[in-house]
């Protein structure tokens, strides 16, 4: 058994990252989600494993920072909350056009605009659709615990340095100031310079050599023939993602009635949701979609024609509802799918979300 | 007398660097970028230094400088290259960066990122071509366009309540604290060429030997966006680009005795 640990949500992304071999972090402040900087520079891991951290000028400069260390192969991140990552969005869709792998934390806090540092969901769409400019996609990955919060840092870097992707993890104010128990990994040594040569000397900045082409690194294709090639593959990698990487927990499913889906800290809501339910003799059940990119549309397709409905609770007004719907209207099946969430840093309560199910679809 | 016989290695005065690409030339007849391209080779070339260098390449008419030297490139979102090259340098820290840049790419979108980089005094060379517009859209108003001077969009002079005064960016830039070496030079003459590429190689040394950030402006000529012939656009420049951004060196700590350094 790993070390255990009583932390917080921000802090653990900080020891994941050092625990996991990252080689450098580049960030800004914005709350909710300054401590994950405040720790790694509390911890200072250059002394330690040599991985670096510097604070940028702003969430642009870092997310470019990641760009130019990506661009050599190492494995390196940045973390933010919406408005911060909102201004990252043009180095994300650069990232994602270079085909570079990345880690983006997004933890994040009620919008649009300044809004509020409450907890929020409200930037599913902007993860999951790609957020930038371009046709791409975001290997997004949802915690749901302080623990997950730990363990999805080194699996979002292995997606991503397995497709050659961006991947961001999608948390929130809550779980990144929650504090919870954790185990934490052993320490994994960061990449040699044999490693990044042999994972990614094909394609990485890592010095022109005698015996191999130089490599350059761009999103840039003024042919728009090659350029339709290069989305082509792009589409290609990205339905490869969709048919191997999805990961999804359902909770008390298997006589299900209404199925509630939820990610991150409204499925956590859910789960008391489900056991007020179930104590009235309301057969509820839980998915958590742990990827909202890929979605895990085929088990919902799987569940529509044995339920009598979906329920889409979310921390915003209403966005993977439609994720839901579009996985119900492929199944063949045909089932109510609703909404109820709370926006604005307000977190629903699970009476809330038990009284929406009644109204909203079993006394529809 | 055949050809053969007068290139020999004992006949030879010149030599294009190995790092040089055959390429179709995108530059413009005339344009300053081929030179600074041809030197940039050279110094990277005779210092034997391909293998640990890695360029950033801008947005604007040297997005494709990757196709010209034959070293590891990456491109960088407009105006970003210094934050790339940060992240390179920090991250590598026995590379060679260097980033290649506009005026508006660095001293309008971008100037947060230089300003900051050169703060830090980043472990970088920066090369800034200077031609007081932007050349690949079309010849549009830089932030070093000269008070009056004509462009598509401001076609009756930069003026200065409309669009306020250009900006002498290497000047903010040389005041810097972590910024070792700033010098403004032109590439337009024999000599300029020697004392710009004089003044390339000496940016490349003190990154090798990690003083910090060196930061040369290369004042250039666009005439096709001048709308002038190369010649002319010459001539145009020193009359009127010089007075303005004056050629020399503004800033090198290894002549400044300590107690001087900033």
């Amino acid at each position: 058994m790993g070390e255990l640990r009583l932390m917080k949500g921000n802090e653990v992304l900080a020891e994941a990252a050092i625990r996991c071999g990252c080689d450098g972090y580049f960030g800004y402040p914005i709350t909710p989600q300054s401590e994950v900087m405040e720790t790694l520079m509390e911890l200072q891991p250059w002394e330690t494993t040599g991985m670096v951290v510097l604070q940028a000028e702003s969430e642009v400069a870092s997310i470019n920072m990641v760009y130019g260390a990506a661009a050599t192969g190492k494995k390196v991140m940045t973390s933010s909350s919406s408005p911060g990552v909102s201004l990252m969005m043009e180095g994300i869709s650069y990232i994602a056009g270079a085909e570079l792998p990345c880690l983006v934390v997004n933890v994040q806090r009620g919008g649009p605009g300044l809004g509020t540092i409450q907890p929020s969901q409200a930037d599913y769409n902007q993860a999951v659709k790609g957020g930038g400019h371009g046709d791409y996609r975001l290997i997004t990955l949802a915690p749901a615990s302080v623990q997950e919060m730990h363990d999805f840092v080194d699996l979002a870097f292995n997606l991503a340095f397995k497709y050659r992707n961006p991947a961001m993890i999608l948390t929130d104010g809550a779980l990144g100031q929650m504090m919870e128990k954790v185990e934490l990994a052993d320490f994994k040594p960061r990449w040699t310079r044999e490693e990044i040569q042999e994972i990614s000397g094909s394609w990485a900045t890592t010095g022109k050599t005698a015996s191999r082409e130089r490599n350059v690194v761009t999103s840039l294709e003024m042919d728009p023939g090659k350029m339709e090639q290069n989305n082509l593959r792009f589409q290609e990698k990205f339905k490869a993602i969709q048919e191997n990487e999805v990961r999804y927990e359902t909770f008390m499913c298997e006589d299900a009635e209404y199925v509630l889906v939820a990610f991150g800290t409204s499925s956590r809501i859910c789960q008391k949701a489900i056991e007020l339910g179930r104590a009235k003799g309301i057969k509820v059940g839980l998915l958590r979609p742990i990827t909202l990119w890929p979605f895990p549309s085929e088990v919902i397709a799987s569940m529509t024609c044995r339920v009598k409905g979906f329920l889409s609770v979310e921390m915003s007004a209403g966005q993977m509802v439609d994720d839901v719907k579009l996985a119900v209207f492929n199944s063949g099946c045909t089932v109510p799918v609703e909404y109820f969430g709370r926006m604005g840093g307000i977190l629903p309560s699970p009476n809330e979300v038990i009284e929406a199910l009644e109204s909203k679809l079993i006394n529809r | 007398m055949d050809i053969k016989d007068i290139i020999k290695p004992e006949n030879l005065v010149y030599d294009k660097s190995k790092l040089q690409i055959d390429t179709i030339m995108h530059y413009c007849p005339g344009c300053t970028h081929g030179v600074v391209h041809k030197i940039l080779a050279e110094v990277i070339d005779e210092m034997g230094i391909q293998e640990r260098t890695i360029g950033v390449s801008p947005v604007g008419c040297a997005v494709f400088a990757y196709n010209y030297i034959d070293i590891d490139w990456q491109q960088a979102a407009h105006g970003r290259a210094p934050a790339v090259a940060t992240g390179i340098a920090r991250t590598n820290p026995d590379k060679i960066v260097f980033t290649y840049q506009g005026d508006g790419d660095l001293a309008s979108i971008g100037a947060a990122e230089i300003l900051h980089a050169c703060n830090r005094g980043e472990n970088m060379v920066v090369i800034f071509i200077n031609n007081a517009i932007y050349g690949m859209t079309g010849g549009q108003m830089a932030p070093t366009t000269l008070l009056g001077q004509r462009t598509s969009t401001s076609p009756g002079g930069r003026n200065v309540e409309l669009n306020g005064h250009p900006l002498k960016i290497t000047e903010m830039i040389a005041m810097l604290p972590g910024v070792h070496y700033v010098t403004r030079q032109s590439a337009h003459t024999a000599s300029t060429v020697r004392k710009c590429k004089k003044a390339i190689r000496k940016a490349f040394e003190n990154v090798m030997a990690k003083k910090g950030t060196s930061f040369i402006e290369v004042v250039s000529t666009c005439n096709s966006g001048w709308k002038m012939t190369p010649v002319g656009a010459n001539t145009w420049m020193e009359e009127n680009m010089f007075p303005v951004y004056v050629p020399g060196e503004l800033k090198d700590n290894d002549k400044q005795v300590p107690s001087e350094k900033n």
